[in-house]
């Protein structure tokens, strides 16, 4: 396997409302502070994540190549999902070994729709979407099952999200949302408003490259020493919801091990609870530093920026190995699990 | 959201899909009022029927079994504030519900009543629950031929009513002649020379008609009292008390309401006084008097009221 690492990351100041931008221009300065950050200007391959559906116009993402200045024509491809996907098919390609660095790149636009209902569109059209069930609905009921089979109460999933709000506070990218307040109504029962991550705008960009080159463009690359995702059966009535069989499979063929700090894609309290226990991350695993997605999630980039958060504390040089988590479909459907390593920088 | 979208994404008419031999086969018998589910090569039964098994990934057997329609749940989120995209526009919980003779559970909607918008959801919603198909009238074949779940029948309510026409007796009518003009009577046994209050005409213990019309003060001393969370006709705001009050010279205690007082702080032995509606609502009732109120009076020692309690 080349040794491929985590060179660079950038993200921007997330926004829970509309800052009346369009997506290209939430994610144009990101792309300029990356190549201003690894003074590389062409990269060899771009990939992209994005969601069609929230700007409701056929390949939307296509308007973000702009900010690219993709000519003469550059070697791209795009996943319609988190840009950690777009992250692990530019690990995959410099695998081929071929190129020596690659451009990722995640945005997302979620103040201009209605999240929720629009995530119902990537559900079974046949069985499922015609029911009109929306995001927050699934994660509820995947909520109510790990609560009955772990015992974990109400109270448990709100200390959850007053760790990850006071975490995020401390996070100059992510909302800054006040502590959880006691009487507030349900959104979906089990989970209140605090259990669901808030609505965000944003963009974040990682530079992957190979071997020296990496050595070149950081001082201490975190080294991708794991990479897995691992998809469950879509129908949420055929597994059991109380647990993450592909988090945990992913995380084994990551090497999820001796992990100091862990950055978990949890959309809902709930989920990180999941995630931990399929992960086996113990009381000492700093989880979510950042404050997680329940402190800033635009979608399409809260996975991506969980492995630049995760790969963050590797070029500081306060941790040594760290985990980044991304997640895709209803009820954690599929899990990816990215296993970042500073060790051997010397 | 701003409050009208300027944008909207539609395939006017919806796509047309093609379904296949498996869910085919299941759309048609819900059709047809019926749900179906099919057996793996391990011998378990998904429903809703798949091509593959999602254990396996190897094609499921074609063997069709009919299952439930009851079914339990495996579990559930409650929608306090339905989407307008959702099938209930009052609040309702989806489910995960596995049918009898099924192996996997399918999701879908349960209606378990009529609340609120924005109620927290009721105590008897559990993992577990026992619940069957509302089938649509008018079937098409998909996943809303079924227009959502109920739970099964364990309670039925039953009407009860009788009608009288009282006559109080002769006592009764002479106490409530009393009561209409703000007066309250008590008798006098000659025996024991206890007062009894309302009057009764015949003193309890002992047995003897008794001679001699007393009226008793509108004051008196709370014996014991409860506190009641139901709802009542005659005291619609909960929580409110209800107490056994000794008149002042009354032999034996009356029932009543305790107001005016928050209802934990009420106590044994504390002295109340009648409170009477407004002279023209006056009629041949005891609701002349709404209920006893607090008076500023220490309370009466337990060893003054003990042989009352």
């Amino acid at each position: 396997m080349r040794e491929i690492a985590v060179v660079a990351f950038v993200q921007t100041q997330h926004s829970g409302e509309d800052q009346g931008l369009h997506e290209t221009e939430i994610l144009a300065p990101v792309i300029t502070e990356i190549k201003e950050k690894t003074g590389l200007s062409r990269f060899g391959f771009t990939c992209s994540g994005s969601c069609d559906y929230f700007q409701g116009a056929p390949f939307s993402f296509v308007s973000a190549l702009d900010v690219l200045g993709a000519w003469p024509p550059i070697s791209e491809s795009h996943v319609e999902m988190d840009g950690a996907w777009a992250l692990y098919e530019a690990w995959v390609k410099l695998q081929h070994g071929e190129i020596d660095t690659a451009l990722v790149y995640g945005f997302g636009k979620s103040t201009q729709g209605v999240l929720r209902t629009i995530m119902t569109q990537q559900l079974d059209p046949y069985l499922l979407a015609p029911l009109g069930v929306d995001q927050v609905s699934l994660a509820a009921l995947q909520a109510r099952a790990y609560m009955e089979r772990s015992g974990a109460k109400e109270d448990d999933l709100r200390a959850i999200a007053a760790r990850s709000r006071a975490s995020g506070r401390d996070n100059p990218f992510a909302l800054h949302l006040p502590d959880p307040e006691d009487g507030d109504e349900y959104d979906v029962a089990p989970l209140y408003p605090h259990d669901v991550a808030p609505i965000t705008d944003g963009a974040a960009a990682i530079v992957l490259a190979a071997g020296d080159r990496a050595r070149e463009l950081c001082e201490r690359p975190a080294w991708i020493t794991g990479i897995d995702h691992r998809s469950e059966a879509h129908s949420p009535g055929v597994r059991d919801l109380s647990r993450s069989a592909s988090a945990r499979l992913a995380g084994e063929r990551a090497g999820a091990a001796g992990i100091e700090i862990a950055e978990l894609h949890a959309q809902f309290s709930h989920e990180e609870l999941i995630l931990r226990e399929a992960l086996g991350l113990g009381e000492d695993v700093d989880v979510n530093p950042s404050g997680g997605a329940l402190s800033a999630n635009p979608p399409m980039a809260a996975g991506l920026i969980r492995i630049g958060e995760a790969a963050s504390r590797i070029h500081d040089g306060s941790a040594s190995k760290v985990l980044g988590h991304a997640q895709s479909g209803p009820c954690l459907q599929q899990n990816l699990v990215c296993v970042l390593s500073g060790e051997n920088n010397g | 959201m701003p409050s009208e979208p300027n944008h909207i994404l539609e395939f006017p008419g919806g796509y047309t899909r093609s379904v296949g031999p498996v869910i085919g086969r299941f759309f048609s018998d819900l059709r047809d009022g019926r749900l179906t589910g099919v057996r793996t090569a391990a011998g378990k039964v998904l429903v809703p029927p798949a091509e593959y098994d999602p254990e396996t990934s190897e094609d499921t057997t074609g063997e069709y079994v009919e299952v439930g329609p009851a079914g339990t749940v495996t579990t559930w989120s409650w929608v306090p504030r339905p989407l307008k995209e959702h099938p209930l526009d009052r609040p309702f919980a989806w489910a995960l519900i596995r049918p009898d003779g099924a192996d996997t559970a399918l999701l879908h909607a349960l209606d378990v009543g009529v609340f609120e918008e924005g109620a927290k959801p009721p105590k008897f919603l559990k993992t577990g629950m026992r619940v069957r198909p509302k089938w649509r009238d008018e079937r098409t074949g998909g996943i809303g031929d079924i227009e959502c779940f109920l739970p099964e029948v364990t309670m039925i309510n039953a009407p009860t009513r009788l009608e009288y026409r009282m006559k109080g007796g002769r006592t009764l009518q002479r106490f409530l002649e009393g009561v209409s003009e703000g007066r309250i009577l008590g008798d006098r046994c000659p025996v024991c020379e206890q007062v009894i209050v309302p009057m009764k005409g015949i003193c309890p213990r002992d047995g003897v008609p008794t001679t001699e019309e007393v009226e008793l003060p509108h004051t008196g001393t709370v014996t014991t009292f409860a506190v009641n969370n139901i709802p009542d006709p005659r005291a619609p705001e909960v929580p409110f008390v209800s107490a056994y009050v000794l008149l002042d010279g009354a032999g034996l205690t009356m029932l009543t309401l305790v107001a005016g007082i928050p209802a934990d702080q009420v106590r044994m032995g504390m002295r109340v006084k009648a409170a009477w509606r407004p002279r023209e609502e006056w009629g041949r009732t005891m609701n002349n008097i709404k209920w006893f109120e607090p008076l500023d009076e220490p309370d009466l020692p337990f060893e003054a009221i003990k042989d009352y309690t």
